[in-house]
C-alpha cells in the first residue's frame, strides 16, 4: 500500500459508500433472481406433474382415436380458457389406451386425426403420424409425445401438466424407434 | 407573439436548452447528403413516435389477462368508439417499422456508412433491429387469439431444443408448466416496458452519434476511407461543401414522415386491424396457425429445412447472422464506400432481397401444408371420372375418403404437400403404383396398414386412368417376358 495522502477521507467514504451499495445490491440480487427463476424451480421443487382423468373407460369405444380435453392440474387466476388441455386418446381394446398430445413433435402446432386414413396430421409444416403416434412423414424427427396412463375405477387417468416440447421429455415418453 | 416570445425566454432562461437544440439542429451536413435516400432513419423515428403514442391509447382498454385479453380486443373493436381505429393504426404502424428499418438498414449498408468511425452506430442499429423485431414478436403475442397462442407454443418447441438448458428456458418464457396468463403477462412486461425502454435509450445513443459524428456523407467511387485521415476530410468537406441540417436537409424528411404517417392512417382506415382471430381455447384444435407478415419467411425455412438441419440452424444461425452484423464494422471498416466498387455488397443485398421475398411468397401458399379439408371439400374433376369402370369409380371414393387429396392435386385442387396426381400414370407402372401407396417413402406416409387388397386395387385402377390424351400410361416392357401371355393376373389388373 502506498503510503501517500493522496486518499481523502471523503474519498474514502465514498468508495466505502459504493462497496455498501455493492453489498446491498448482492443480498437484493438474491430473492430477485428466485423470483425472477420461480417458474423453473418449481419445475424441479413441487413439479408441475400430476394425475388427471380424462372421464371413464367406456367413454372411448375400442378400436378409435378420441378427442379429450382436461384441465391443466396447475392453474393461475388469470388462465382463462388457456388452461384446459386437449389429447387424444386411443382405445387399442380393453384396457389399453395410447393418449397422445396433441402437439406436433415438430413445432408444437394442433395435429388432427383422420380415421379414414388412420394419420395424424399437422396444419402447419406437414407433419403425419401413423394411429400409434408413429413417425408417418413429413418435418418431425419422432413419433407423437405420448402421456404416462392410469387406469384407475374405471377411469382413465395421465400424467400430465407441462407443455409437451421436442427438447424435453419430463412429462412425456418418447417413442421407440421403429425398429430397424 | 411578443408574449409567446416572453414566454419562451422565461423557459429557456431556467433550462437553458435552447441554445444547444439550434446548435443541433442547425449543424452543418454534406449538401449531398440532402437527398431523398437519407430520409428513412427520421421516418422510422416518427413511426416509433406513433406506436409510442397509439400503444399508449390501447393500454387504456387492453386487459393483459390470459382469460380477458381476447375479449377486451373484441371490445377495443367493437364497442370502444373508434378502438378499431387506434388498432389498426398500431398493427400497421408495426408493420410499417419494420420494413422501413430494414430499408434504412439495406441504404446505411449500401452507402458504406457503418465504417469508421461509424462502427458503433451500426453496432446500435443492429440492436435497434433485434428490438423492433422483438417487439413486432411481442406484440403479436399481445393480440392474444389463436395464432399467437400457437406461435407461442412454436417459439417454444424452438426454445426447448436448446442443448443441457432447453427446458429451463421454456419455463422462463411461459412463465410456468404450459401457455397461460404468466405467459402473457410477461410478454405484456416484454412489449410494454422493458423493450421499449431499451429502445428510446438505444435510439437516444443512436441519434446522439449521428450529431457527433456526422451524417455519413454520400459515397464517391475512389473516395476511400482511412482512419487517419477520415475526420479531416469529413470536416474539410462539410466546411466547404455543407450546409445546415435545418432547412437544407430536413424538409424532405419532414415530407416523407408525413407521407409514412398519411400512408398507415390510409392502411389503417382502408384495411382496418388485425384480427383478433379465433379464441385462444387449445381445446379448438381445428386451426391453421401462421405468424404475422414478418415472420412468414421463418415459417418457409422451417418447413423446408431438412430435418436433421433443423435444430442446428435454429440455434445455430440467428447466432451467426447477429454476430456477423455485429462485426461487420470491424471487418471492413476502411476502404470504399460507393456501392459502385463493392460488388459484392450489392449482391449480398440482393440475395437476401431474393431469398426473403421468394420465402415469404413461399410460406403465404404454404405448399407443404397438406389441405386439411381437402378430401371432403374438393371434388373429383367430372372429366376424370367420365368412362371409368365401377372398380375405377370405387378407387376415386377410396382416394377422396383416405385424405390423398388433403396432400396430391387433381385438376389443381387439392394440397400441394405431395406431387399432383393428374398424370401420374405416365410416371409409374402398376407395380411401382401398389408400392407407393403401400409403403409410402419420399415423404408419403405408408398406407398398407389402412387400405384392405380391395381398396388397394380399386384406387391403383383410378390412379392408372390418370394420363393425359394422347400420351400411354407407364408400363413394365419386362412384363411380357415373365408371364408368358402378356396379361396380368393378379386381382385388379389384367386391363
Amino acid at each position: 500500500m502506498s503510503n501517500d495522502a493522496t486518499i481523502s477521507r471523503r474519498g474514502l467514504f465514498l468508495k466505502i459508500g459504493f462497496l455498501f451499495n455493492g453489498v446491498v445490491a448482492t443480498a437484493l440480487a438474491v430473492p430477485i433472481v428466485q423470483y425472477v427463476a420461480s417458474s423453473i424451480s418449481r419445475s424441479r421443487a413441487n413439479g408441475y406433474l400430476s394425475w388427471v382423468s380424462l372421464g371413464r373407460i367406456n367413454d372411448f369405444p375400442e378400436g378409435e382415436t378420441r378427442l379429450a380435453t382436461f384441465r391443466n392440474p396447475y392453474v393461475m387466476p388469470t388462465d382463462g380458457k388457456t388452461a384446459d388441455t386437449a389429447c387424444w386418446v386411443r382405445r387399442i381394446e380393453g384396457e389399453q389406451f395410447q393418449v397422445f398430445a396433441v402437439n406436433c413433435a415438430h413445432l408444437g402446432c394442433p395435429v388432427r386425426w383422420f380415421p379414414q386414413s388412420g394419420l395424424f396430421m399437422c396444419p402447419c409444416h406437414g407433419g403425419a403420424y401413423y394411429r400409434d403416434g408413429s413417425r408417418a412423414s413429413g418435418p418431425p424427427e419422432r413419433g407423437l409425445f405420448e402421456y404416462p396412463i392410469k387406469i384407475q375405477n374405471g377411469e382413465i387417468t395421465i400424467h400430465a401438466g407441462e407443455l409437451p416440447t421436442p427438447g424435453q421429455t419430463a412429462s412425456v415418453e418418447p417413442r421407440k424407434p421403429p425398429c430397424a | 407573439m411578443r408574449l409567446i416570445a416572453k414566454v419562451g425566454e422565461w423557459f429557456d432562461a431556467r433550462l437553458q436548452i435552447a441554445a444547444p437544440i439550434r446548435e443541433a439542429v442547425e449543424h452543418p451536413v454534406p449538401k449531398n447528403t440532402a437527398s431523398w435516400w437519407y430520409v428513412f432513419g427520421s421516418a422510422a423515428l416518427v413511426v416509433f413516435a406513433l406506436q409510442f403514442v397509439t400503444g399508449i391509447l390501447l393500454a387504456l382498454v387492453y386487459v393483459p389477462s390470459a382469460g380477458e385479453a381476447w375479449s377486451s380486443l373484441q371490445a377495443l373493436n367493437h364497442d370502444v368508439s373508434l378502438g378499431w381505429f387506434i388498432r389498426a393504426l398500431h398493427g400497421w404502424g408495426s408493420n410499417f417499422m419494420v420494413a422501413i428499418v430494414l430499408i434504412h438498414m439495406m441504404q446505411v449498408f449500401l452507402f458504406g456508412a457503418y465504417k469508421f468511425p461509424r462502427e458503433l452506430t451500426w453496432i446500435v442499429g443492429v440492436l435497434l433491429l433485434l428490438m423492433t423485431l422483438g417487439m413486432a414478436f411481442t406484440g403479436q403475442v399481445l393480440r392474444f387469439d389463436q395464432d399467437a397462442y400457437w406461435g407461442l407454443g412454436i417459439g417454444a418447441s424452438i426454445a426447448s431444443r436448446v442443448p443441457v438448458i432447453g427446458d429451463a428456458v421454456v419455463k422462463l418464457m411461459l412463465g410456468g408448466p404450459i401457455i397461460a396468463g404468466a405467459t402473457l403477462s410477461r410478454f405484456f412486461t416484454l412489449h410494454v416496458f422493458v423493450v421499449p425502454g431499451l429502445l428510446i435509450g438505444f435510439v437516444c445513443l443512436h441519434l446522439l452519434m449521428v450529431l457527433k459524428l456526422g451524417i455519413n456523407e454520400w459515397p464517391m467511387p475512389g473516395r476511400i476511407v482511412r482512419r487517419a485521415t477520415y475526420v479531416g476530410e469529413y470536416h474539410e468537406l462539410t466546411k466547404r461543401d455543407g450546409a445546415p441540417f435545418l432547412p437544407y436537409a430536413a424538409w424532405k424528411d419532414a415530407f416523407f414522415a408525413a407521407g409514412v404517417l398519411l400512408a398507415v392512417s390510409a392502411c389503417a382506415m382502408y384495411f382496418g386491424p388485425f384480427g383478433p382471430t379465433g379464441q385462444p381455447d387449445p381445446t379448438i384444435i381445428q386451426t391453421v396457425p401462421k405468424p404475422d407478415y414478418f415472420f412468414l419467411w421463418l415459417y418457409a425455412v422451417l418447413s423446408l429445412l431438412p430435418p436433421s438441419m433443423e435444430t442446428p440452424a435454429l440455434l445455430v444461425g440467428p447466432v451467426v447472422i447477429i454476430i456477423a452484423l455485429l462485426l461487420l464494422p470491424f471487418l471492413s471498416g476502411e476502404g470504399e464506400k460507393s456501392w459502385r466498387r463493392r460488388p459484392i455488397a450489392v449482391m449480398t443485398v440482393l440475395l437476401l432481397a431474393v431469398a426473403l421475398s421468394t420465402f415469404t411468397r413461399l410460406a403465404e401458399v404454404a405448399p407443404w401444408s397438406p389441405h386439411m379439408n381437402a378430401w371432403s371439400g374438393d371434388a373429383i374433376p367430372q372429366q376424370m371420372l367420365a368412362g371409368t369402370t365401377a372398380l375405377e369409380r370405387q378407387g376415386a371414393l377410396v382416394f377422396q375418403a383416405k385424405q390423398c387429396r388433403n396432400c396430391h392435386a387433381l385438376g389443381a385442387s387439392g394440397g400441394e404437400r405431395g406431387p399432383a396426381l393428374d398424370g401420374v400414370a405416365v410416371r409409374l407402372t402398376q407395380d411401382q403404383l401398389i408400392r407407393q401407396v403401400i409403403q409410402g417413402g419420399g415423404n408419403m406416409p405408408a398406407y398398407g396398414k389402412n387400405l384392405n387388397p380391395a381398396e388397394t386395387t380399386a384406387l391403383v385402377a383410378f390412379l392408372q386412368r390418370l394420363h393425359p390424351p394422347g400420351q400411354a400410361p407407364a408400363r413394365d416392357a419386362s412384363r411380357g417376358l415373365v408371364i408368358d401371355d402378356g396379361a396380368d393376373r393378379r386381382p385388379g389388373g389384367g386391363r
